[in-house]
């Protein structure tokens, strides 16, 4: 099980995602450079956040250009693992992998603070550590993190099972007072159809250590371990 | 030498440019001849207050400046660097930004954090955390609420993009702010010992290399616009207000902490204020050599630009990097990877001076050593006359203030006053969690980061009193020092060394050098008692708008270190039944305090007072209760008093919100007991078998310990007769009140 932590320009959780892999799980990861244009023996890719080329046109908007994206849309059509966090679903989206749209934040605004998302199904690879309506608890950090998709796309991403991961009270109880950020749906993560690319706003990887407060966010990347 | 199409220069031009008619002379002294008008400008940023500190540096000498954990000393450096062992250092400073921020307060903000994390890792320090400190005027007026809006948006913009978590800091909002806010903000990085990175230029024959972005006219006098006094036509100087890029800085500090592992890299320096003509000189003289410099060689992002504008320019993003002769292509391809350019503009000669040549052509030649801070820029000891107004505010009788008859509405006053309310609203803009390392976030008397590969953590804090200075510019000083020590003391660290920030009116007005001294003096004593040595700094003067001077506002940047995660301590009550407990003696000092100015409209009185030796026992014991595991919470009185304290206490656990029944028999009259804000008071919340455990490291630390109540799971606040409030109630007014404002929009 091998997993590769993309740097892009402007990666800021490359570091975070690294360390969770290696020195919290013991699993065996490497630095993928934004350069690169062929993957090599990798099981599951990790676009981290950040502000990948600065996001001065649009986030992500400039980095499903850049040249290891081409290997990564290969990867994730001949069914590799590709988990985007933050900016790093902002990017999925832009290239496609993902359907919709992430807009600025309904009040305008940057907001760091800790969310409760409910796991929508644990059948995913991602997600087989948890109950399903099991609620768990990490930050978000995002200008852009405003899930956006028209009404059709919506009821695909429910009839199909592609709802990850919805902001909620701390009950479980989904509610226009835990939505952070104007979401439809409260959407916090999506998958692909085929399920194994996942993209969500929050990050599990500042959520793995009972020392930083949860470790709720753990799951996500041992399921993967276990997956392989 | 050549003048193109120049001014001519003479006294009048120099006088233009800021300098005296004595420094003019001083100028032909040291040359022997009349400047070129390059070099004219270069004297005059590098003599200007900003970069010279000429009329600080004499009282900033007299703080203590070692300590057996310091490896680099004040002024030495960039920035001071403090052993945590491990083989581990850290390294911080605190600027500020406050003139750029009152014109233009999104770039200006964004780019004083531009600014001094460039100076955290252009020393080889991986930035771990940000912090700032910030006065506005009050919020009921439009233009102020622009300011605090966009300085947050800018900060947030530039912190959140470079990633680096923005994890503490204090706000204040009072009138004398008004035209002339306060931005000073502090970065904390971390580098191993052996990568240390040395600001210094020296090795005839070695290159010397500018790295990053190109060269505008961007900023131009920005050091000698920070060094004079705001006025109606400040907003024309929105020019002189840099631009930021936090993504190609972001490039910089990756590429950075890469070459600084390398042998052949000599050193590097950031370009701040006063850009190539700065950190060239500084370099050179700091090796006690010289440089030959080809202006035509810098990229450029503007035609035309004279020698003299590229001397001066403030480009942000910018570093000056030296390396061993030989090696420009292992450098090179370095920035090249992350890139950024990465340019040879010249070369280390043997000899003291710069020479400096544009076109072929010599524009200027300047002993490198007469330019600097420490060498022989000018040094002046200021006439100081205490200011008449403290006499008439320490008149003021405060004993004969009708009390509030309502206690209940008064706290809620007091805890709705954005003074005390709770800054949700300004660091959830920030991104406090990026690196994974936040153990506390913002929002308790500390922020905490854990230092991964090891059990410590670093707990650091920034504090300041404007309104207790201008009472008592000494006391002010000294309080600055003691209540950012106590705050860490009350995470569970040890504190270890201060940065400061010293944000004063016009230094040649006798009444503000006054202010200013005094203040040194009294951190000084607080530094040198505490054993928290200074490790450098920033001093800011001339923060006066039409209005008149702001309060003398010294701004602290403390350090603790946390040796055992398992100390780490947090300010809110946590479990039902736990003793509440009192270190130290309430002594009803309502001087300056928050709730004369919130409740009786006041600034009066004395500030509180301050004893050294006892304030140090106080947080030796509660320290080594931390440590001996029996504290289940720690907070100090500070503003608004023990009621406040205690309310914040209770609302402030994220989990759950727990009460408090508090009984305190004291001889003063009830206002004197809630609110004062006696120094060296620590609350503690503690389990009822740990109690005796307590009262012994008290006694062993000579300090007053009395238990005043306990902790109680019933959702309501009660002190003596005078308070019983709904937890709920008072979180309400906490967390609105700056939302409630903000929303008015401007």
């Amino acid at each position: 099980m091998k997993f590769g932590v993309v740097v892009f320009p402007g990666s800021n959780c490359d570091h975070d995602a690294y360390h969770v892999i290696k020195h919290v799980l013991g699993a065996r990861v490497e630095y993928i450079w934004h350069k690169e244009t062929t993957l090599r023996m990798f099981d599951v890719i990790i676009l981290p956040g950040g502000f990948s080329y600065g996001d001065y046109l649009r986030a992500g908007a400039v980095a499903r250009f850049a040249p290891v994206m081409n290997a990564i849309v290969q990867f994730s059509r001949h069914g590799g693992m590709v988990l985007g966090i933050c900016n790093g679903f902002q990017i999925l989206l832009e290239a496609g992998l993902l359907p919709g749209a992430l807009i600025p934040n309904n009040h305008m605004r940057f907001r760091c603070q800790n969310v409760y998302i409910k796991v929508l199904d644990n059948t995913s690879p991602f997600t087989r550590e948890y109950q399903t309506a099991q609620v768990l608890r990490m930050p978000i950090a995002h200008y852009s993190g405003n899930y956006y998709a028209d009404a059709d796309t919506l009821k695909s991403l429910e009839d199909n099972g592609q709802i990850a991961f919805q902001y909620c009270e701390p009950d479980g109880t989904v509610s226009e007072n835990a939505n952070p950020n104007g979401s439809l749906l409260n959407i916090a993560g999506i998958f692909n159809p085929a399920r194994n690319v996942l993209g969500m706003m929050p990050h599990p990887e500042r959520a793995a250590e009972k020392i930083l407060g949860s470790n709720d966010g753990l799951g996500i990347f041992k399921s993967l371990v276990d997956h392989a | 030498m050549i003048q193109l199409k120049e001014p001519e220069v003479n006294l009048q031009l120099a006088l233009e440019h800021g300098l005296s008619e004595e420094e003019w002379q001083k100028i032909i002294e040291i040359l022997g001849r009349t400047p070129t008008y390059t070099e004219l400008g270069v004297f005059s940023v590098m003599w200007s207050e900003h970069c010279s500190y000429k009329n600080s540096i004499a009282m900033l000498k007299t703080l203590p400046r070692t300590g057996r954990r310091l490896l680099v000393g004040a002024g030495e450096e960039n920035a001071g660097l403090v052993d945590i062992g491990d083989g581990l250092a850290v390294c911080f400073k605190i600027e500020s930004h406050n003139h750029p921020s009152a014109v233009e307060p999104f770039q200006g903000a964004a780019t004083g954090v531009g600014g001094i994390l460039r100076d955290i890792f252009t020393m080889g320090a991986r930035p771990i955390a940000s912090l700032n400190s910030l006065r506005f005027g009050p919020l009921n007026i439009p233009r102020n609420r622009y300011l605090f809006d966009n300085v947050v948006k800018g900060i947030a913009h530039y912190g959140n993009s470079i990633g680096v978590p923005t994890v503490g800091g204090e706000i204040y909002f009072e009138e004398c702010y008004t035209g002339n806010p306060l931005v000073n903000v502090m970065t904390v990085g971390v580098v191993k010992h052996n990568e240390v990175v040395s600001a210094v230029s020296k090795g005839e024959g070695n290159t010397v290399m500018l790295v990053g972005s190109a060269t505008g006219r961007d900023g131009i006098h920005g050091a000698t616009f920070a060094s004079v006094e705001l006025s109606e036509t400040s907003e024309s100087r929105r020019s002189s207000v840099q631009v930021g890029d936090p993504f190609t800085e972001k490039l910089l500090l990756e590429a950075t902490l890469e070459l600084a592992k390398q042998d052949y890299l000599v050193g590097i320096q950031d370009m701040g204020a006063a850009g190539i003509a700065c950190s060239t000189s500084e370099m050179a003289a700091r090796g006690k050599s010289g440089m030959i410099l080809d202006l035509s060689a810098v990229p450029l992002r503007e035609p035309d630009m004279s020698p003299y504008e590229i001397m001066l320019s403030e480009s942000q993003e910018r570093m000056l990097v030296v390396i061993r002769k030989g090696f420009e292509q292992e450098a090179q391809a370095i920035f090249k990877k992350w890139d950024l350019k990465c340019t040879k503009i010249g070369k280390v000669i043997n000899s003291n001076n710069l020479e400096i040549f544009f076109n072929q052509k010599k524009v200027g030649s300047i002993p490198a050593y007469h330019l600097v801070l420490g060498g022989g820029a000018p040094v002046y000891i200021r006439e100081t006359r205490e200011p008449d107004y403290i006499k008439k505010a320490r008149a003021k009788n405060i004993k004969r203030l009708k009390m509030p008859e309502d206690f209940n509405k008064a706290l809620l006053q007091i805890m709705a006053s954005p003074n005390v309310a709770d800054k949700a609203w300004v660091y959830q803009q920030y991104d406090y969690s990026v690196r994974s390392n936040t153990v506390v976030p913002p929002g308790a008397s500390a922020a905490v980061i854990r230092l991964k590969k090891t059990n410590k953590a670093l707990a650091m804090k920034t504090d300041g009193n404007g309104r207790y200075t201008y009472l008592n510019p000494y006391k002010g000083g000294a309080i600055a020092v003691a209540e950012a020590a106590r705050n860490v003391a009350c995470m569970g660290a040890k504190p270890l060394a201060i940065t400061n920030c010293l944000n004063f009116g016009n230094p040649y007005d006798p009444e503000v050098y006054y202010q200013f001294k005094q203040a040194v003096l009294g951190m000084g004593e607080a530094c040198r008692i505490l054993d928290t040595p200074v490790t450098g700094g920033n001093v800011s003067f001339y923060n006066e708008s039409p209005q008149g001077a702001i309060y003398p506002t010294p701004v602290v940047g403390m350090l603790g270190l946390i040796e055992d995660l398992k100390h780490v301590t947090t300010s809110w009550f946590k479990q039902d039944g736990d003793f509440i407990i009192l270190l130290g003696a309430l002594k009803g000092e309502l001087g300056g305090s928050e709730y004369m100015q919130v409740i009786h409209n006041m600034v009066g009185g004395d500030a509180p007072d301050i004893d050294l030796s006892f304030e140090k026992r106080i947080q030796t014991a509660c320290l080594e209760a931390i440590r001996k595991g029996i504290v289940n919470s720690a907070i100090d009185v500070s503003d608004g008093g023990l009621a406040v304290a205690i309310a914040e206490a209770c609302i402030n656990n994220p989990e759950k919100m727990l009460g408090a029944s508090i009984f305190i028999s004291l001889k003063m009259r009830d206002d004197e007991l809630l609110f004062g804000e006696s120094q060296s008071v620590i609350i503690l919340s503690i389990s009822e078998n740990n109690l005796l455990e307590m009262e012994r490291i008290a006694a062993k630390n000579i300090i007053p310990c009395i238990t005043i109540g306990r902790v109680k799971d019933n959702g309501r606040l009660k002190i003596n007769g005078l308070i019983d409030l709904e937890l709920e109630a008072i979180r309400r007014v906490y967390q609105a009140i700056i939302p409630n404002y903000m929303q008015q929009g401007f």
